[in-house]
């Protein structure tokens, strides 16, 4: 229900007050339906208090935009999760790009956007095209199937870690790493605890596969590695870069490509627009990341007292974004609920925004592009026959099990 | 205001007022000239809002910074010397007039 608890005082003059909600946004209950909750955080205020963590929110377009657009008020060095690196440890050593402020993230996000930029992208295109059309027929082939394993997780496994480099061995430790990762972004709940706890096995492969022995001459791990000689980073920095491809860049493809399957298979007007025009995948890929938002929240840092929306923020407080929310608050977007996917996608904040959005971007769209378009083609039909299971995790989006029935265009 | 005459492909023309500090590719995304897509929003991360600036204006823009040189080396329709990222472009009073071509595709 939409009650707000408590409202905090008005801390400074002319400040407006926080309103302080019951609201558990890494709760299982509320990832099985966030929307209604998220629609509460926006109009209660600019600015919420949530009493569960003691952390700042902002769900509103315009707050969520300002904050990722203010990296050295809102910084990312004291850990976009909710633990604050100034007073906790780091279950892992920090990353260099992610968790990393101005000037240290400026050369390093330098380094990844060279790596995975677009004219890197022309060169990969055909290989990832060629793989999402034999996928689609070889699941055409077989009609009946479930679109999470063997679609939005298969297809990613099987372009994704051949362009990094990766040996075929122990590829399977690259999901549950991922969904690890972006656990333990979350507060201290069962979620992060047990994914910590089971993690050593994991942590091991990445860290092994990140050495520069053991990734293929001309993938992106190569490259990073390639980017010490020429002094851009010391070697010691090449294999926590690799790493970050490797934290951030699949299991993101796979709940964004679930996501675009999923509201195709919900939405059959939109499936029936986009086999009139195939050009159109693209842009339905992206909507899938507005409309879903496989990455939910991330955390910033105050790194000073600052006022926002009206409100004021003390020195060293957690805020949380909610990108999920502002990708559908109706202050920014008509029809924000409608999957549509001739909409003009452009500021949506499902990457992110600003100095840290999202280096693999090009990639993400390129693997929904070419699967969309081969889909596009090839079926005339897409029917959910089975129980749709939801995966939890503390930041990603999706689902666990969505069984469905292709038939054939 | 200033204004921005748009040259679609087709070589059909728009003239559009901007507002001072808005980009050019703000500028056309609100304005419905879908020949600029602007995946990225803005952050000069995809190259999707390439731009062929009139000859005449070329020289009247700030210079372009590395990351723009580099990203436009991947932009989907031929890189020309007069080729630009149009987020990269803010409006102001002394760019009234200013004349962009629109590329074929984007992507
Ligand atoms: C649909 C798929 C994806 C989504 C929704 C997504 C989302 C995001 C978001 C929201 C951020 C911003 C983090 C922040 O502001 O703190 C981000 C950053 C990042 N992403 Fe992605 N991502 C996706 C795919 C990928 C892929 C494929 C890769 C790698 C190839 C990747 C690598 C990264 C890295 C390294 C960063 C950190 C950038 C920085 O801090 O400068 N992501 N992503
Ligand atoms: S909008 Fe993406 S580079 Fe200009």
């Amino acid at each position: 229900m939409a009650t707000i608890d408590s409202i905090q005082g008005a801390t400074g003059s002319g400040t407006n007050a926080i309103p302080h909600l019951d609201v558990d946004p890494f709760a299982l209950e509320f990832f099985d339906d966030p929307f209604p909750t998220h629609a509460r955080l926006r109009d209660a205020a600019p600015v919420v208090y949530l009493d569960k963590w003691n952390v700042f929110g902002v769900a509103r377009y315009a707050e969520v935009h300002a904050v990722l657009h203010d990296p050295a008020t809102f910084c990312s060095s004291r850990g976009v999760g909710l633990s604050d690196f100034a007073k906790e440890t780091p279950w892992r050593p920090p990353s260099l790009i992610l968790e990393a402020d101005p000037p240290a993230h400026t050369r390093t996000r330098a380094v990844l956007s060279r790596v995975l930029s677009p004219a890197v992208m022309k060169q990969i295109r055909d290989h990832f095209a060629a793989n999402a059309e034999a996928k689609i027929d070889e699941l055409l082939e077989r009609r009946s199937f479930d679109a999470i394993s063997d679609l939005a997780e298969s297809y990613p496994l099987s372009v994704f870690p051949d362009a990094m480099g990766l040996k075929k061995e122990g590829r399977e430790h690259l999901l549950p790493y991922a969904g690890l990762v972006f656990n333990a972004f979350g507060p201290p709940n069962a979620l992060r605890q047990e994914a910590i706890e089971r993690s050593a096995p994991h942590q091991a492969y990445v860290q092994e596969q990140c050495q520069r022995d053991n990734l293929a001459p001309g993938g992106f791990g190569a490259c990073i590695h390639a980017q010490v000689d020429t002094g851009a980073i010391t070697a010691p920095e090449a294999p926590l870069l690799v790493r970050s491809l490797l934290s951030a860049g699949i299991d993101t493809t796979v709940n964004g490509i679930g996501a675009a399957i999923y509201c195709l298979a919900r939405f059959p007007d939109q499936l029936a627009r986009l086999r009139q025009d195939p050009a159109l995948a693209r842009n339905a890929f992206e909507e899938a990341v507005r409309f879903e938002s496989p990455v939910q929240t991330f955390f910033r840092t105050t790194t000073r007292d600052v006022e926002i929306g009206g409100s004021r923020i003390g020195e060293g407080e957690k805020v949380l974004m909610f990108l999920a929310s502002a990708n559908r608050d109706p202050r920014r977007w008509d029809n924000p609920d409608q999957y549509d996917i001739t909409r003009r996608t452009s500021g949506h904040v499902g990457f992110g925004s600003g100095i840290h959005m999202c280096v693999g971007q090009l990639v993400a769209r390129l693997e929904g592009e070419v699967l969309l378009t081969a889909l596009a083609r090839k079926v005339g039909g897409i029917e959910i026959t089975g129980p749709v299971k939801r995966r939890y995790n503390n930041t990603l989006r999706g689902l666990e099990s969505l069984p469905v029935t292709f038939t054939p265009a | 205001m200033p204004t921005i005459t748009f040259i679609q492909p087709n070589n059909q023309s728009r003239i559009i007022e901007a507002r001072d500090g808005e980009s050019a590719m703000q500028v056309a995304t609100s304005n419905g000239i879908d020949e600029i897509v602007a995946e990225c929003g803005g952050n000069a991360m995809c190259a999707t809002c390439h731009v062929y600036v009139d000859e005449q204006w070329i020289d009247r823009l700030a210079p372009m910074s590395g990351d723009e040189d580099a990203l436009l080396d991947g932009a989907a329709a031929e890189r020309l010397p007069n080729s630009r990222l149009s987020c990269q472009i803010t409006m102001a009073p002394e760019l009234d007039g200013l004349i962009l071509r629109l590329p074929d595709r984007q992507i």
